[in-house]
């Protein structure tokens, strides 16, 4: 059997560790087919993640992997970006990992405009850990520490990355692999920090205790709450309440980026000699 | 260091911050990552200002974790990276110091002490860091801490940090404190001719043959550059010598002890301290970093009273230099153990000295350093 994108697969680590129809297959192989469109040499390329189901998604990819702690991938990209600007820097991250624990890097990283591709896969709960809820697990919603319904309130996690400042921020669902696809490769191309919120399906730990046990019914019900920018635009703030809008939410392409940034701090102390 | 007498050196009058950056650039230290915090803050500024004039980076982090993070980052590319912090940073970089640890990625970590515990005394002197840079991350690991105690050794040490960084794979800890990082002394800049730099050991294999703890090269393996055509995973995880997740048992033990064997088997190699007047001494002070200058004055005051007092200062303080103290107290009648906090080093000492002589502390905290006559009443007291 020929596999597509094998290349960079690391075969010889299969099986993966995922639930059968988790999510994260799905998104790792739209992050695969972009890096295969754009012909990025995985000799030229880190692939970085902090901790949690969807962070041992670089374990399986055959390019420069760092599994590192929970929350702060993003730290240990910023220093391998800034040191080598030459190369392609992409993280991959949970809900919990990028906005709970890792809030603070997200943000700077946000800011900052480093030119590093963050693909954070929000399936509402903390997975790996069994079931906690996160920072992006609907008010009421079960989980296991919230067995009497969620009192917390969910992040907006594309509104947080745009409003701190990222110049790319897209938002798919796992139910639409080609958008999810193209806008992966928008964020690779785009030269600052690009942030692309996948919404995901964790059906063993969210779907199980939301009457959403079938893969398939929890995907549905992810896809039926999404509404595209271009209909969205159209509608209420009423309409749009407890709807994802996905598509290309914010591009700006006249902030600089941090490592350009810096060349020129290089050129003004070098030149002062 | 080999002092060459015919080398004609820069003489600076510098305090121990900027001594520890501008070494740091000497030893081709071309990353840093930090985050501001009194008393390190000028290790950062002379950094922000130098590194880009070499062609390096600075970056200020949102926080310490951050910090701690990118210098693993940079280190990972090849870069020679350091970090500096004080109390409050230290504890905050110690999940990821351990990371660090594990992985075997070599970098250099500078806490300038302040007192503690929490906020404490942030201008102020404190050593009471030194358990944490033996205990503080989780697991078991090696440790290295340097701690000097003048100018010219916190230059050379610095210049070491690095050295043994990349040497063992693994990070260093320099242990400096507030008034060493800001007491301005006189400093000859050694000559680069006057010392060795040491690079990280790196593969000479076929990419496809590599594996990132490969035990056929020692307890050191070649460590390889990100980009430099070997591809390979970096784990936190238990891992076996490919860098890939392993629960094995047999694996998690071997790993970890050579991890801890890589160190401890060539502690002679690097093993470091400074003796005065020990030959003939009764009472022995055992004291690290600018306490010892202190200890060298009560010392030559104890011997002008008539006692024969001597000071052993450990400059490797981690791993300890157990074999020369067990041999230094032998004959001893007692051992004074002064330090800026409230007794930790002493818990080391009672562990290595062999004698039924007395060890006692001079413990002061509270942002003033311990004076020679405090540390001359403990000795009077022993005799
Ligand atoms: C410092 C630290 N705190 C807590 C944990 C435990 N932990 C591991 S994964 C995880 C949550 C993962 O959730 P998320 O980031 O949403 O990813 P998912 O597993 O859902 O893909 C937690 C809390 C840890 N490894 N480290």
């Amino acid at each position: 059997m020929t596999i597509r994108l094998a290349h960079y697969l690391r075969m010889n680590h299969m099986p993966h560790m995922w639930c059968p129809g988790s999510g994260i297959g799905i998104i790792v192989k739209g992050i695969l087919t972009a890096f295969d469109e754009l012909s990025i040499n995985k000799n030229d390329l880190a692939f970085i993640s902090g901790i949690g189901c969807t962070s041992r998604a670089p374990g399986y990819l055959d390019m420069y992997t760092l599994h590192t702690t929970h929350g702060r991938a993003l730290s240990f990209a910023t220093g391998v970006k800034f040191s080598r600007p030459d190369k392609n820097v992409v993280v991959i991250s949970g809900d919990g990992d990028s906005t709970a624990i890792g809030g603070n890097h997200l943000i700077h990283a946000c800011r900052r405009n480093i030119d590093i591709t963050m693909i954070i896969v929000n399936n509402n709960i903390y997975g790996m850990t069994g079931g906690q809820y996160s920072p992006t697990t609907p008010t009421g919603a079960k989980a296991a520490t919230s067995p009497w319904g969620n009192a917390d309130h969910p992040f907006d996690v594309s509104a947080l990355c745009k409003a701190a400042g990222a110049t790319y921020v897209a938002r798919a669902h796992v139910g639409s692999g080609v958008q999810l696809q193209r806008l992966i490769k928008g964020g690779l191309e785009h030269k600052g920090f690009a942030v692309i919120e996948v919404l995901s399906n964790c059906h063993t730990q969210y779907g199980r205790r939301n009457r959403l046990a079938d893969p398939i019914d929890l995907i549905n019900d992810v896809a039926k709450k999404t509404v595209n920018v271009r209909q969205a635009v159209k509608m209420s703030e009423e309409e749009l309440e407890g709807k994802y809008v996905v598509g290309l939410i914010h591009k700006d392409e006249s902030r600089k980026e941090y490592c350009e940034a810096y060349d020129e701090v290089i050129k003004r102390a070098t030149a002062s000699r | 260091m080999d002092k060459n007498k015919n080398i004609e050196r820069k003489v600076v009058f510098w305090p121990g911050n900027i001594i520890v950056a501008e070494a740091a650039i000497a030893a081709g230290c071309r990353f840093f990552g930090g985050y501001p915090i009194t008393p390190s803050s000028e290790i950062a500024h002379v950094m922000s200002k130098r590194l880009p004039e070499v062609k390096g980076k600075f970056i200020q982090m949102e926080d310490e974790i951050a910090a701690m993070g990118a210098v693993i980052g940079a280190s990972l590319t090849g870069m020679k990276a350091m970090t500096a912090t004080s109390g409050p940073g230290f504890s905050l970089k110690q999940e990821n110091i351990g990371y660090a640890c594990m992985i075997e990625a070599p970098c250099v970590v500078v806490n300038v002490m302040r007192g503690g515990p929490s906020t404490g005394l942030p201008t102020a002197i404190g050593q009471s860091d030194i358990m944490q840079a033996r205990w503080g991350t989780h697991g078991d690991r090696p440790v290295i801490a340097l701690t000097p105690a003048y100018s010219d050794e916190v230059y050379s040490e610095t210049i070491r940090a690095f050295n043994l960084a990349e040497k063992f794979r693994t990070p260093v800890f320099l242990l400096i404190d507030e008034v060493l990082g800001h007491l301005s002394e006189r400093l000859e800049i050694p000559d680069p001719s006057e010392y060795e730099l040491i690079e990280r050991p790196r593969p000479t294999v076929k990419p496809e043959d590599y594996n990132p703890y490969d035990p056929s090269f020692g307890d050191v393996p070649p460590i390889a550059d990100y980009f430099s055509g070997y591809r390979y995973h970096t784990t936190g995880l238990n891992h076996d010598m490919t860098g890939f997740p392993t629960t094995s048992q047999e694996l998690g033990q071997s790993e970890q002890e050579r991890m801890i064997r890589k160190v401890m088997s060539k502690v002679d190699e690097f093993e470091s301290y400074e003796e005065y007047m020990t030959e003939d001494a009764d009472i022995l002070i055992v004291t690290f970093g600018s306490t010892a200058r202190a200890a060298m004055v009560a010392v030559s005051d104890a011997r002008a009273a008539g006692i024969k007092a001597g000071l052993f200062r450990p400059i490797t303080l981690w791993p300890f230099p157990e074999d020369k103290l067990r041999e230094l107290s032998k004959n001893i009648k007692g051992i004074v153990v002064p330090e800026a906090n409230l007794g930790q080093l002493i818990y080391e000492i009672q562990r290595v000295a062999h004698c039924d002589a007395p060890i006692v502390g001079v413990n002061k905290v509270g942002g003033v350093p311990i004076y020679p006559n405090e540390i001359l009443v403990k000795i009077k007291e022993l005799v």
